[in-house]
């Protein structure tokens, strides 16, 4: 498809990095869908859905930083939405985010108090001020919040958290956050790997899944179009959590 | 069932259909997907001599019947890359280094420091600055990277060419010339899209080249073409969707040919065609070889 149109209604900001762009229309995603969003004349960058409506994007690189500079009614190209998103299983879920991660999990958890489901939410931040959409987890349920710095919540990674829950106790597991976080998460519950969908990140450039660039050892899973939603027992034997490879092929480390 | 085993271009392949240069390619993984989907042999992503990050996006945009990219040749250079190889070598299928290089001297460079079952010289990206169809629409500089090549390395060489020419066939004379073992014919068309609401190219690059649908029958009269006249076999690739495309470009005159943009439809393309083909063959009792080249011979 060419890239939509697509006019920004309203620009709110979670913290001074992380913005959330209202969109003037809904592509109708499943949230850990994604859509390419065309900055013209400087980038295409991957961005998944945090509601029907919107993106919500930290500043990370030149594109994102660009994307976070416009304002309202300013308008982009957006090709979505894109991938295989989060499937809702089970009546007792257990969301496990970190930082700009919980993004889409917030959007998967207000489908799943929709549909009936019970919601208990564990996420995590570096700190009190890099918190976002901590009222949108609390309306869903149960909610345990870490920081790195123990400034709200329990100190440490969002692996501190799994302490005070029994997996067992949950269906089906959803996870989203920085890729170190996310292995530390699903290494440390290995046995419930089968229950556990992670919503994870490569680098994308053709996004319709023909140019290889997302492709995971040691099964070229074509991340863009096959995920970015997998099973975590198919993370576990792959290069999740070891390395990924940057834009020119070159593998490089993983980030927290 | 017929035998698809087919020997072109220096190669003994289980089957002509092959994975294209630039698709799935960034990988050892990835092509050993291909190989285990049904792939008589995979053909890598175009690597260069320095690692490149390739252009910024939109690197493709879907036009009516077919796809324009601009991926700007990303590639992590030749001294990472030979990991990926042996690694695709498990898939054991033929594994065909695409190569790219801005002249004679650095294209042997590279072929002296990759092992590979071949190579596949890429003088025909239409969208990247200094490389690709800026030395292959030169039917000097063909021969002279065709030659050099040939003496730097040991296993078969293959030119893939450009269609963006006033004469293609020229282009194939020079790289038989230069000793040549196959032509692959024809990398994409220059093509371009803009949005209409801004004015905007919409790719990163502004232009990139077209592949899919749109091309087939430019490909298949470039390889009616070239084979009628060339004594080295010639690939053939472009558009090539359905096992019907893969009996009209052989029927052209292609000894094996490549599938690039069919597999948006997923690696299943490979099963597709190969059955598809095997049991036209059947049907019409006739082989591969027989089958090669019938266009030519009915004219």
């Amino acid at each position: 498809m060419r890239p939509i149109d697509t006019i920004i209604m309203e620009v709110q900001s979670e913290t001074p990095l992380i913005k959330t762009l209202r969109l003037d229309r809904s592509l109708d995603p499943h949230p850990g869908q994604y859509a390419m969003v065309w900055i013209r004349g400087l980038d295409e960058v991957p961005m998944s859905f945090s509601g029907p409506d919107t993106i919500t994007v930290q500043s990370v690189g030149e594109a994102s930083e660009a994307l976070n500079s416009m304002g309202e009614g300013r308008s982009i190209g957006l090709r979505g939405p894109l991938g295989k998103g989060f499937t809702l299983l089970g009546e007792r879920i257990l969301i496990i985010g970190g930082g700009v991660g919980t993004a889409p999990l917030a959007f998967l958890g207000e489908q799943a108090m929709n549909a009936g489901m019970e919601v208990t939410s564990l996420i995590g931040y570096r700190c009190c001020s890099d918190m976002i959409f901590l009222k949108r987890f609390q309306r869903l349920g149960r909610t345990i919040v870490t920081t790195d710095d123990g400034s709200s919540g329990i100190r440490g990674r969002v692996a501190a958290g799994l302490e005070a829950l029994d997996l067992d106790d949950y269906d089906q597991i959803y996870l989203c956050g920085p890729e170190l976080m996310m292995w530390d998460v699903i290494s440390r519950s290995r046995e419930h790997a089968k229950k556990t969908q992670a919503c994870i990140n490569r680098y994308f450039k053709c996004a319709v899944g023909i140019c290889g660039s997302c492709c995971l050892d040691p099964d070229g899973l074509r991340v863009c179009v096959e995920g970015p939603v997998i099973r975590a027992d198919r993370l576990l034997e792959s290069e999740f959590g070891r390395y990924r490879r940057g834009p020119t092929g070159v593998k490089g480390p993983c980030r927290g | 069932m017929p035998s698809l085993s087919v020997h072109a271009g220096g190669l003994d392949l289980k089957n002509p259909v092959l994975l294209a240069a630039g698709i799935l390619g960034t990988t050892g993984a990835s092509l050993c997907r291909a190989s285990r989907a049904g792939a008589g042999g995979v053909v890598t992503k175009s690597i260069g001599s320095v690692p490149r990050a390739g252009h910024p996006g939109p690197c493709i945009v879907h036009v009516d019947c077919g796809l324009i990219n601009a991926m700007g040749l990303p590639n992590p250079s030749y001294k990472d890359f030979q990991a990926e190889i042996d690694a695709a070598r498990k898939g054991r299928v033929p594994v065909i280094a695409s190569i790219f290089a801005s002249s004679a001297e650095e294209f042997a460079q590279i072929s002296r420091n990759l092992d590979a079952d071949a190579l596949e010289l890429n003088l025909s990206c239409p969208h990247a600055e200094k490389y690709g169809s800026e030395l292959g629409r030169y039917p000097d500089l063909v021969e002279s990277v065709t030659g050099a090549v040939k003496a730097a390395s040991s296993v078969p060489v293959w030119v893939k060419l450009t269609p963006n020419t006033a004469d293609i066939l020229e282009l194939g004379l020079a790289a038989q010339r230069g000793g040549a073992d196959a032509v692959v014919a024809i990398n994409t068309l220059k093509a371009m899209a803009i949005d209409i609401e801004t004015g905007y190219p919409i790719l990163g690059n502004r232009f990139g080249g077209l592949s899919g649908r749109a091309i087939k029958p430019v490909a298949v009269r470039a390889v009616y073409d070239l084979a009628s006249r060339l004594e080295i076999p010639v690939i053939g690739v472009g558009g090539i969707s359905s096992w019907e495309d893969a009996v009209e470009m052989i029927m052209a005159g292609a000894s094996a040919i490549q599938v690039g943009t069919a597999l948006l439809q997923g690696y299943g393309i490979f099963e597709e065609i190969t059955s598809g083909l095997s049991a036209y063959l059947e049907r019409k009792s006739i082989t591969l070889d027989e089958l090669c080249g019938m266009a030519g011979r009915c004219s």
